[in-house]
């Protein structure tokens, strides 16, 4: 057994050397400060075009949260040149697919095209970076249908409002603090003229990037980006302020009660990301340490609290090193029929303290590194993920070239880094939990399923 | 793991991935040419689709069986059951071997049952070394598989804690009881999750019998995307399905019968907002009138934004964030299903407009315009359809499961080309009847 684990490690150097080789990343900056980011990739006669812009709900202050999400709405409803509604036609009409997302940290606009139709995707961004009209009728439209979007996604899910109140008790004074969505008290307060400003102080060519991958030639994407953004004058730029999170001083507790069947549990870790850590490897120990937990079906929660000890129902853990304020180590579960969310927490917390407590096994890090190598290869399957991690880390200001990084990084963390780090952050004067506790599900669906009765209206 | 589902990002309108299920996936054809799908059988029967992309080192491989809830019987969720514990055991392998070498390939082990079909999938690197250690786990998953007692019982738990996720969630009751509304006695309505009931009375001797009969090479599509040759991807073929006796294909299924009359359901739930479906039987994945009613409805709500229901309920009157409607093509008529969620107070509202928007658009059909901008929307972007090897490895699983003809991504934008207006028309005339529909609420409030 020991040795038929071993052997895929052994492998990996291999296979890493053999691996097809990346393509490369044409990087370029327009005078008017737009950073344009080209990757070629030509198994397919198609373009995804992305643009990035350094703004998000974490930019934003208390009395306006979610103003960015729904600015991004509203930068489909027209400019004086295309009435509303008119970008996603001309897109549909050129057989593309559009959308756009906001984060904590970025806002971005997608199109994804036959490769010869990428210059109407660069002339309507480079109209809707500066000429947004913001009607006021389209405004009061458009933020109603954000609400039901906060209703959908987090008032009528208790796992969500669980999460949601977890971020607002760990973080005081970070903007991480408060939901992208936006609190629906600020929602319903927010003004045309609120995202006027917000759209005159972030939309410029200098907060933004370009990223383009696909069946294209970096020259003339060149051409085009000069030709449609190259005349939008930059913008003075005042960057936010630091607003570093306090220290916290002792473990916090959140009880989160609402209509639900089942009970939830979340514990969130403040620890270091790329863009905050001392030591560099320190983010990529904590990756490590996830997927130690939550890599696959033979990673420890799984394994133990799933399948061993029958604990949980469902358990997970969740770290992004490319958030670009210190961010949470999350752990998460349901508890099994028949167990409470607090017996699932001091297993949560024993398998913290084995980590401190023991190396990881080498076969378990050989999985995890084996994973990340073919990850690799996987990846590049997507033409689109390839766009979306380049944007993300130039938009967080850690710069495209660590995409190429990342698996090298992982491969040389070793077992006593793993313990290194889980003994410096996985503490609890570190950690937040929230709790969910089930009210009754009492207006119909025939309540409780516990008493193993089923019900018609179902 | 659920903290990957708290959405890190808000996107603008639901990824229309979201709403159209695998089987409603649009294959187009144009310019672009199209892959070139190799099809053989295996030595005991089973069909293979072939398509070899060498670009990239690596191997995706599905075998899909008909083998989903549709064929549960009296026992729902046993398809799924079925599906989800293949890997707890296979061979002289338990399941944390199975696990372990997998993850330790870097291989990707994945598994659905859906209501037509039940499946297994594997993406591996293509590097012998890889690939054959991988295979050999797949295969042995696929033929002899052992359902252990334990962990036999260890799942039924984890199914039941499964039902009550469901019921808090306004949009699994109103999911399943609009299956129920539409569907009566037929297979199509056993939700695949199960019930109470049916997975207490279950027992171990159900899975294996129920792999005994369906998981077999006659009733089985294999689907490969990769970095082969012919060649290869044959031994690759009978490599996988060789441990698999040859049995037979699953029986047919009942033809669906229409809803007699209209039929309401109102589900009481403390939510904010109400969710609303509505609607019917729709069609077959070789449906006659497939195309007109494929290409009517991207007009009627299956293109997001633009489509008439998303225009007049959320760009106009601003009372949902998701409004749609598809027709899901399965081996029996898939629903015809429309929906959105709205907040409590506006549902008396939104369902009039859902409702006027269908009547009108079935009364005077598309306009020119509406079906020239559909058909551009259609057949340009066939090459993003098709630009992936995970999206290709959908496509041929999916025409291999149905039987559809080898070139149908070839020929599509040609026969998209040729709908006619009259033919949307009588195709929604005579196919959906706004007379005679379900309509599912879940929701009110306290």
């Amino acid at each position: 057994m020991q040795h038929a684990k071993l052997l895929p490690a052994l492998l990996l150097w291999a296979l890493f050397t053999a691996a097809p080789a990346l393509a490369q990343v044409h990087e370029f900056r327009l005078d008017n400060g737009l950073k344009v980011l080209v990757k070629e990739d030509h198994r397919a006669p198609v373009v995804v075009s992305q643009i990035w812009y350094k703004v998000g709900s974490s930019y934003e202050h208390d009395g306006i949260t979610g103003v960015s999400h729904v600015l991004e709405h509203m930068m489909f409803k027209g400019t004086a040149r295309h009435g509303p509604g008119e970008f996603s036609r001309i897109i549909a009409e050129n057989g593309g697919e559009e959308n756009a997302f906001t984060g904590r940290d970025y806002t971005a606009y997608f199109q994804q095209l036959e490769r010869s139709r990428l210059e109407v995707s660069f002339e309507m961004e480079a109209d809707r970076m500066r000429n947004l009209l913001l009607p006021e009728e389209e405004f009061a439209r458009e933020v109603k249908v954000v609400m039901e979007e906060r209703r959908m996604r987090t008032e009528d899910r208790p796992e969500s409002l669980t999460y949601e109140q977890l971020n607002a008790a760990a973080f005081v004074n970070s903007p991480y603090h408060h939901p992208i969505i936006g609190w629906m008290e600020d929602l319903e307060s927010l003004e045309i003229a609120d995202l006027a400003a917000w759209y005159r102080r972030w939309y410029a060519p200098n907060n933004a990037t370009l990223v383009v991958v696909g069946d294209v030639e970096p020259r003339q994407v060149r051409e085009l980006a000069e030709k449609h953004f190259g005349p939008i004058p930059p913008s003075e730029l005042k960057p936010p302020k630091p607003r570093a999170e306090i220290r916290q001083r002792g473990e916090r507790r959140v009880v989160v009660r609402a209509p639900a069947e089942l009970p939830y549990l979340l514990m969130g870790y403040k620890v270091p990301v790329l863009k905050t850590a001392a030591e560099e490897w320190e983010p990529y120990a904590l990756e490590v340490l996830a997927g130690v937990l939550d890599g696959g079906d033979s990673a420890r929660l799984a394994r133990n609290l799933v399948r061993k000890r029958q604990l949980a129902a469902s358990a997970g853990a969740g770290y992004n090193l490319y958030s670009m304020r210190q961010d949470l180590f999350l752990l998460d579960g349901t508890p099994a029929r028949g167990h409470s969310a607090a017996e699932l927490e001091k297993a949560l917390r024993e398998e913290i303290e084995r980590l401190k407590r023991e190396p990881v096994s080498s076969a378990e890090l050989a999985r995890i590194k084996a994973q990340v190598v073919a990850g690799k290869t996987y990846e590049q399957d997507s033409i689109f993920y390839q766009a979306m991690q380049m944007g993300t880390l130039e938009t967080v200001g850690l710069g495209w070239q660590r995409m190429d990084e990342y698996s090298d990084r992982v491969l040389a963390i070793t077992a006593e880094q793993l313990q290194k780090v889980a003994r410096k952050y996985l503490v609890d004067e570190r950690l937040t939990v929230a709790r969910l506790e089930p009210l009754p599900l009492e207006n119909g669906n025939g309540g409780k399923g516990q008493g193993g009765e089923q019900h018609e209206d179902r | 793991m659920r903290i990957g589902s708290f959405m890190a990002v808000l996107p603008r309108a639901v990824a229309k991935a979201a709403i159209w299920s695998l089987a409603l996936l649009l294959p187009l054809g144009g310019a672009v040419a199209s892959p070139d799908i190799q099809h053989w059988k295996t030595g005991n029967g089973g069909r293979v689709y072939f398509v070899a992309a060498p670009q990239l080192p690596m191997v995706d491989v599905r075998v899909v069986f008909d083998a989903g809830s549709a064929r549960d019987g009296e026992l729902p969720g046993l398809a799924s059951m079925t599906n989800g514990l293949l890997d707890a055991a296979a061979g002289k392998l338990d399941e944390e071997a199975i696990a372990e070498r997998l993850e330790g390939l870097g291989a990707q082990l994945g598994s659905a049952a859906l209501r037509d079909m039940a499946m297994v999938s594997l993406r591996t690197l293509s590097a012998p070394e890889y690939l054959d250690p991988a295979l050999e786990i797949m295969s042995a998953i696929l033929a002899r598989p052992g359902f252990p007692e334990k962990i036999f019982q260890r799942e039924r738990k984890q199914m039941l804690i499964g039902l009550q996720a469901e019921q808090q969630s306004p949009s699994a009751i109103a999911r399943k009881a609009f299956y129920r509304a539409i569907y009566g006695e037929h297979p199509y309505a056993i939700p695949g999750s199960g019930t109470e009931e049916s997975l207490q009375a279950m027992q171990r001797s159900d899975l294996a019998r129920f792999h005994e009969r369906y998981y077999v090479a006659a009733n089985g599509v294999v689907a490969i995307v990769g970095d082969l040759s012919r060649q290869q991807a044959e031994r690759l073929a009978e490599r996988l399905m060789t441990g698999l006796p040859e049995g037979e294909p699953a029986p047919p299924l009942p033809k669906v019968k229409p809803l007699a009359r209209a039929v309401e359901r109102k589900i009481p739930f403390p939510s904010s907002q109400t969710h609303i479906l509505v609607g019917q039987p729709g069609m077959t994945r070789t449906d006659p009138d497939y195309l007109p009613l494929y290409v009517g409805n991207h007009i009627l709500g299956g293109s997001g934004f633009g489509s008439r229901i998303m225009a007049e309920i959320r760009e106009k009157r601003g009372l949902a964030y998701s409004a749609y409607s598809f027709f899901r093509p399965m081996r029996r008529k898939g629903p015809f299903q429309i929906g959105l969620q709205t907040r409590n107070d506006k549902a008396d509202e939104a369902q009039r407009v859902l409702r006027e928007t269908l009547q009108g658009f079935i009364e005077q059909g598309p306009t020119a315009a509406e079906l020239e901008a559909a058909k551009k929307n259609i057949t340009g972007g066939f090459p993003l359809r098709i630009d992936s090897n995970r999206d290709i490895l959908e496509y041929i699983a999916m025409i291999g499961f149905y039987n559809l003809p080898l070139d149908y991504l070839e020929s599509f934008n040609r026969r998209v080309e040729a709908v006619t207006l009259e033919q949307i028309r009588d195709a929604f005339r005579r196919r959906v009847d706004p007379k005679r529909m379900a309509t599912v609420t879940v929701g009110g409030g306290e």
